[in-house]
């Protein structure tokens, strides 16, 4: 049982908004980290970038009318020299070419970051030309300018042959873009934990009325229909406490009605059995009487006085029987638990009644199960089953008595009673036990009061056992009853599961 | 002639008991009030009880403890199923044994006898000796009384039969059942809280302090033993 309800509580409501906060979250930072990312990152790298060509460029017009025209190797030496020295922090790295020949700032400087294809545009477009370039995992800035003559009475500026280049590293400027990743970086880990609380917190918020609404439904299928929720709010999960109040007070009031209707009815017919009693004690009286004398007197009278006799006995029965029902009912019948050798009390309940002889028997030796049972009760409960499979089964009938250790209730006697008719149709089985049932082809009035088999189940309850009708495979019908034995039970004084009243 | 008084408030119940116990051979009194079973327990001097516990004015129960202030008489009582706790009230006052109505005559009739042969000594007791000593308790088996530290006790016919069976037979546990059937004369399915009723009566009338019994013991699980410690 454990494993699914964690999968359960997994696939349910929290998890899916915990991960939707999550996914939302993600997606939020992860687009503003970019956005951001490359408009700071531009920003920065175009301003750096400026700075540099426009001092660059006032360098190089401020020192190029110093030098003579055309240049030798010395002076592109010394130019390049000169040049590099308008480096702010540190020296720039300077190369500077004339035709074929061409000086660098720092000597011997192969000036890698310069591709062959800038030297090209500079030289063809005649204008200031840079590149931005990662050069061993170092990124650079390389800024190639043609120097131009300065026209007098014209606006054309004829191309010099003197080009110079600038190479300048970016660290600081990298720096400042890894800076910015970092940033968003450490910023996306609290969003995400920030989200899943936030998260949590909704779900919270939500699962709260539905574990509450849960509990209330379950509490109402187990009878308590006076479960009220409490409701918070005026959201949809609010209308549903309040629906729920609403359809367990329905509920509530209709069983409540359905009750009282069924204990009136209960109570009528209690009340009517208790005022057939009286003119029925008188007339039981006076039954043997009128047994004694029906042999003299004539045929006819003996028949009707006989028959009178019969019946008044058999609707004493009767009245006797729904007493016995109606305290039932009334909650108002007691257990008068006594340890007795079952075995002897079955053989007791056959002999008492006469049939001994008709009825065969699986019971176990003297001494050999013995419980604490209401002996009467059990006797009523044996006696109706046997006049039952007497009157309705067929011969022969058989009565088994065992003991079974059940693990949950403990030590158990299981009697069963078979007969060997023709068994229960299926469609009478879950009715056999109802008060009055009489099935379709037996309309004829049956010899008992039609509450044997009822009053059986109520003792059988009363005991805290189950009795059930099922039929045998090879014919008959059979009644099971299983009695708990209780046989920790104390005499008296410890506390048992049933009343009492010994002391 | 066994004399029976019956005690019963409806008229037709009270004639219709009467005529058959009369049939069955008894002498037959009846009264339709408390009130006026008392009177005439002093006037006709009845052999039995026959009472019904749902009296008008004065309740069975009440007319059951007046008469056992002063009388020994047996008691039947007659009672209405569903009448649990009535039935156990009335025990505990005195009251030897019950019917439920409505009751066949030759069943009361029966229980009226049963009773009455309590009261008359049995065969079995003429070959045990006369007095029996226990502990400060004296039964005379023959006399059928029995002393207490030298007082007489006055027993119900229940109450002294249940002590002579037990006594009969020191030391041997008598089960509910086996009482039911030796004192009562009822089948073996008969209410149990009889035994229990009667026992509680004698253990008070014979001075058993509560708790802890010195003639009368609860055999837990079985039944009850007579025995001196």
């Amino acid at each position: 049982m454990r494993v699914p309800r964690v999968l359960r509580a997994l696939m349910g409501l929290r998890l899916r908004l915990v991960v939707t906060f999550t996914l939302v979250a993600v997606v939020a930072t992860v687009t503003t980290g970019a956005l951001t990312f490359r408009e700071a990152r531009t920003g920065v790298l175009q301003q750096s970038q400026d700075t540099v060509i426009e001092e660059f460029r006032h360098r190089v017009n401020t020192l190029v009318p110093n030098y003579r025209f055309p240049p030798d190797a010395a002076d592109l030496d010394a130019f390049a020299a000169d040049v590099s020295r308008g480096g702010r922090s540190q020296p720039w790295r300077v190369l500077v070419a004339y035709r074929e020949a061409s000086a660098t700032s720092v000597p011997g400087d192969a000036f890698a970051e310069l591709s062959p294809a800038m030297r090209e545009s500079v030289r063809s477009r005649l204008a200031t030309v840079f590149q931005r370039v990662s050069h061993d995992g170092h990124s650079a800035l390389v800024v190639g300018m043609p120097v131009t003559f300065a026209g007098q009475y014209s606006t054309e500026r004829p191309a010099s042959g003197l080009e110079v280049y600038l190479t300048v590293p970016q660290r600081e400027e990298q720096g400042y873009v890894d800076a910015l990743v970092t940033a968003i970086e450490r910023a996306t880990v609290p969003a995400l934990v920030l989200a899943v609380l936030i998260a949590l917190l909704a779900a919270r918020g939500v699962l709260r009325p539905v574990r509450a609404l849960r509990r209330a439904t379950r509490s109402i299928a187990e009878g308590h229909l006076d479960t009220r929720l409490a409701v918070h709010g005026s959201d949809e999960l609010a209308d549903l406490s309040r629906t729920f109040n609403e359809t367990a007070a329905a509920l509530e009031g209709s069983v409540a009605e359905l009750r009282r209707m069924e204990a009136g009815a209960r109570r009528f017919a209690a009340d009517v059995s208790h005022e057939l009693r009286t003119p029925l004690a008188a007339m039981s009286a006076v039954t043997d009487v009128l047994d004694e004398d029906a042999a003299g007197l004539d045929e006819d009278t003996a028949t009707a006085v006989r028959l009178i006799s019969t019946e008044t006995a058999k609707l004493a029965e009767l009245v006797d029987d729904l007493m016995e029902i109606s305290r039932f009912d009334a909650g108002a019948a007691a257990l008068h638990l006594d340890e007795i050798d079952l075995a002897e009390s079955l053989r007791r309940t056959l002999a008492s009644r006469g049939w001994q002889d008709t009825v065969e028997t699986g019971l176990p030796k003297p001494g050999e199960l013995r419980g604490r049972v209401d002996p009467r009760r059990l006797d009523v409960i044996v006696a109706n089953l046997v006049a039952n499979a007497l009157r309705h089964g067929a011969p022969p009938v058989r009565l088994d008595l065992h003991a079974q250790d059940d693990p949950r209730a403990g030590r158990q006697a299981v009697v069963t009673v078979r007969d060997g008719g023709d068994g229960i149709p299926e469609s009478v089985l879950p009715h056999v036990f109802d008060r009055f049932y009489k099935s379709a082809d037996a309309r004829a009035r049956s010899e008992g009061s039609g509450l044997g088999l009822a009053i059986t189940t109520e003792n059988v309850r009363l005991h805290g056992g189950t009795v059930r009708a099922a039929n045998h495979p090879d014919g008959g019908a059979v009644f099971t009853v299983v009695l708990p034995l209780r046989p920790d039970a104390a005499e008296d004084g410890t506390p048992s599961p049933v009343k009492e009243d010994r002391t | 002639m066994p004399r029976v008084l019956i005690i019963e408030d409806d008229r037709a119940v009270r004639d219709g008991v009467r005529l058959a116990l009369r049939r069955q051979g008894h002498e037959v009194a009846a009264a339709a009030t408390g009130e006026d079973g008392l009177e005439q327990l002093r006037t006709f001097r009845p052999d039995a009880v026959v009472l019904d516990l749902m009296l008008p004015g004065m309740s069975g129960l009440e007319v059951c403890r007046r008469i056992r202030t002063h009388d020994q008489v047996p008691i039947i009582m007659a009672t209405a199923r569903g009448d649990d706790t009535d039935i156990v009230v009335g025990l505990e006052s005195g009251a030897d044994d019950y019917v439920v109505k409505p009751v066949r005559a030759r069943v009361l009739d029966a229980r009226i006898r049963a009773v009455l042969r309590r009261v008359g000594g049995t065969a079995d007791d003429q070959g045990t000796a006369r007095t029996e000593h226990h502990g400060d308790l004296v039964i005379d088996r023959a006399g059928l009384t029995v002393t207490h530290q030298g007082r007489p006790v006055a027993l119900g016919p229940s109450e002294l039969r249940l002590l002579l069976t037990l006594s009969a037979s020191a030391g041997q546990v008598f089960s509910r059942q086996q009482l039911l059937e030796a004192v009562w004369e009822h089948n073996y399915h008969g209410d149990a809280r009889l035994v229990d009723a009667c026992v509680k009566r004698l253990r008070s009338k014979i001075g058993e302090p509560p708790g802890s019994p010195r003639y009368v013991h609860t055999v837990r699980g079985f039944g009850y033993r007579f025995g001196p410690r």
